[in-house]
């Protein structure tokens, strides 16, 4: 609905006015059943709030066009009339995907982005996302208001990229969402949940982005993992988690979203990472397969952590010394995950003494309580 | 609406280029100086030919050298016309000096 407005309206602040006064008069006409003409709920609600809420503004607009005209100032914005004049009651273009790329213009702070994507599109209250991201609500509205302000005063447009900017821009609208998602471990809003929708309706939006169904399909195939990740407080690997926690129906419709990816001739990072996660959930576990999409990821991104992975998997396919060969050369000695999976290596090929070594380096790094409590666990069983 | 570029480079970043790429950096900015979109674009004077002025007391008071103290300084500005930031910033990707490490500034003009 505030997608609807702000492209109608051009205006952050005017569309939220408007929906707030919509709502109001909702709320005051909607219960009053049998009263005649205005009473009762409307047959599309949806449609007959952004109607009244388009209305509202015009009328406001007008108001403020008379007083302008009195007074010879105040001068309504020209777009706002043109667009006025083909309105069009019956019509309600989807405006969202135009929404989309406005929030997630990189010239805004990344907070900003997040918080706005989670306002405009999500539809969460400021307190919602203050409450998920763990700052106070007066802290969350000063960010909203200084991105609706950035937007506003800088002329950021609102409207689909032109199409040689598009890689780049749905890149970021992909990091957004897939921030807010990774977002939802340590918040206490279901985040995830949140960004799964706001993936879905970017997928309706852009039906031939490979990349959008990639990051929907990563998404829900790991969602539908998130009660077998924890045992109470204690984290639970992949290979000991119990799969009849895993919600199976979830884990088939993202697959049915990865092979959209796929037939589109998806080859970027959130389609190879959801093929790898849709692989982790197979009976069997295809690791050669596994290691050989962490490769193509690693020549993708160039990172080490990706490498790290690809060697994790290597182990799996039984192939520990190789695994361990290939994370000695990752430069990665401030990241937890690096010590633990060279202990988890040194482990398995007996060498214990560096395996606790390992262990030991990578308790020192781990800051939260499941991670410290699985280390401790692992040092103890060596 | 109407963006101030502002280009802050490293002095002498030019000079110490190829000549072939100094060449280029001189066309593009002629290139980009021409563009239907730019009202007006200028280089500056090396920063050590900076004055900075305020008044007390009603006195004029002068320092030398330029405001801010910083490894980049200012080398230049451009004012352009464009219908929104994409634009603009499509626009401050082609001041030749961002390939070589340089940063273009890009800020709304107040309109009048």
């Amino acid at each position: 609905m505030l997608a609807s407005l702000v492209g109608f309206l051009g205006d952050f602040d005017k569309a939220e006015e408007a929906a707030q006064e919509a709502f109001a008069i909702a709320a005051e006409r909607w219960p009053k059943k049998g009263e005649g003409e205005a009473g009762g709920m409307p047959a599309n609600p949806g449609a007959w709030l952004v109607t009244t809420a388009r209305n509202r503004a015009i009328d406001r607009i007008r108001r403020e066009r008379t007083l302008a005209e009195k007074i010879h100032l105040l001068p309504v914005p020209e777009t706002v009339m043109d667009v006025m004049d083909e309105f069009d009651d019956t019509v309600i273009k989807d405006e969202r995907l135009e929404l989309i790329f406005t929030c997630c213009h990189p010239a805004l702070p990344l907070e900003g982005q997040v918080a706005l994507t989670l306002r405009a599109l999500g539809g969460l209250e400021t307190a919602e996302i203050a409450r998920a991201f763990l700052v106070s609500e007066e802290t969350m509205k000063r960010r909203l208001s200084r991105a609706k302000a950035k937007i506003k005063a800088t002329g950021i447009p609102f409207a689909v990229p032109a199409a040689h900017l598009l890689p780049d821009r749905l890149d970021a609208v992909l990091a957004v969402i897939y921030l807010i998602y990774n977002e939802g471990y340590s918040g206490r809003v279901d985040l995830g949940a949140e960004a799964i929708r706001l993936g879905r309706v970017l997928a309706a939006l852009m039906p031939d982005e490979p990349e959008a169904h990639g990051l929907l399909a990563l998404m829900m195939i790991h969602h539908a993992r998130r009660r077998a990740r924890f045992s109470g407080e204690d984290l639970v690997l992949l290979e000991d988690q119990d799969r009849s926690l895993w919600d199976h129906a979830q884990i088939a419709a993202g697959r049915a979203v990865l092979d959209r990816a796929v037939a589109l001739r998806g080859r970027g990072a959130y389609v190879i990472q959801a093929a790898i996660a849709s692989l982790q959930t197979a009976e069997q576990i295809d690791w050669p397969q596994v290691a050989e999409l962490y490769r193509r990821l690693a020549e993708l991104t160039g990172s080490a952590v990706v490498e790290l992975n690809r060697a994790a998997a290597l182990a799996q396919a039984g192939d520990p010394a190789a695994a361990l060969r290939a994370v000695d050369r990752l430069d990665l000695d401030g990241y937890l995950y690096f010590h633990s999976t060279r202990g988890e290596l040194l482990r398995r090929l007996g060498r214990h003494d560096e395996a606790r070594a390992a262990y030991r380096r990578a308790l020192e790094l781990a800051t939260s309580t499941p991670e410290r409590r699985f280390l401790t666990r692992r040092l103890a069983q060596l | 609406m109407q963006y101030a570029m502002m280009i802050y480079a490293e002095p002498g970043y030019a000079e110490a280029l190829p000549e072939a790429d100094r060449e280029a950096v001189i066309a593009e900015f002629a290139a980009l100086a021409d563009d239907a979109r730019c009202v007006t674009a200028a280089q500056l004077q090396p920063a050590e030919t900076a004055t900075c002025v305020r008044v007390a007391g009603g006195r004029t008071l002068m320092t030398d050298g330029p405001f801010a103290d910083t490894k980049e300084v200012l080398g230049g500005f451009v004012l352009i016309e464009a219908a929104n930031l994409d634009e603009a910033i499509e626009l401050a990707a082609r001041v030749p000096v961002t390939r070589f490490g340089g940063i273009v500034e890009v800020r709304p003009v107040v309109a009048r």
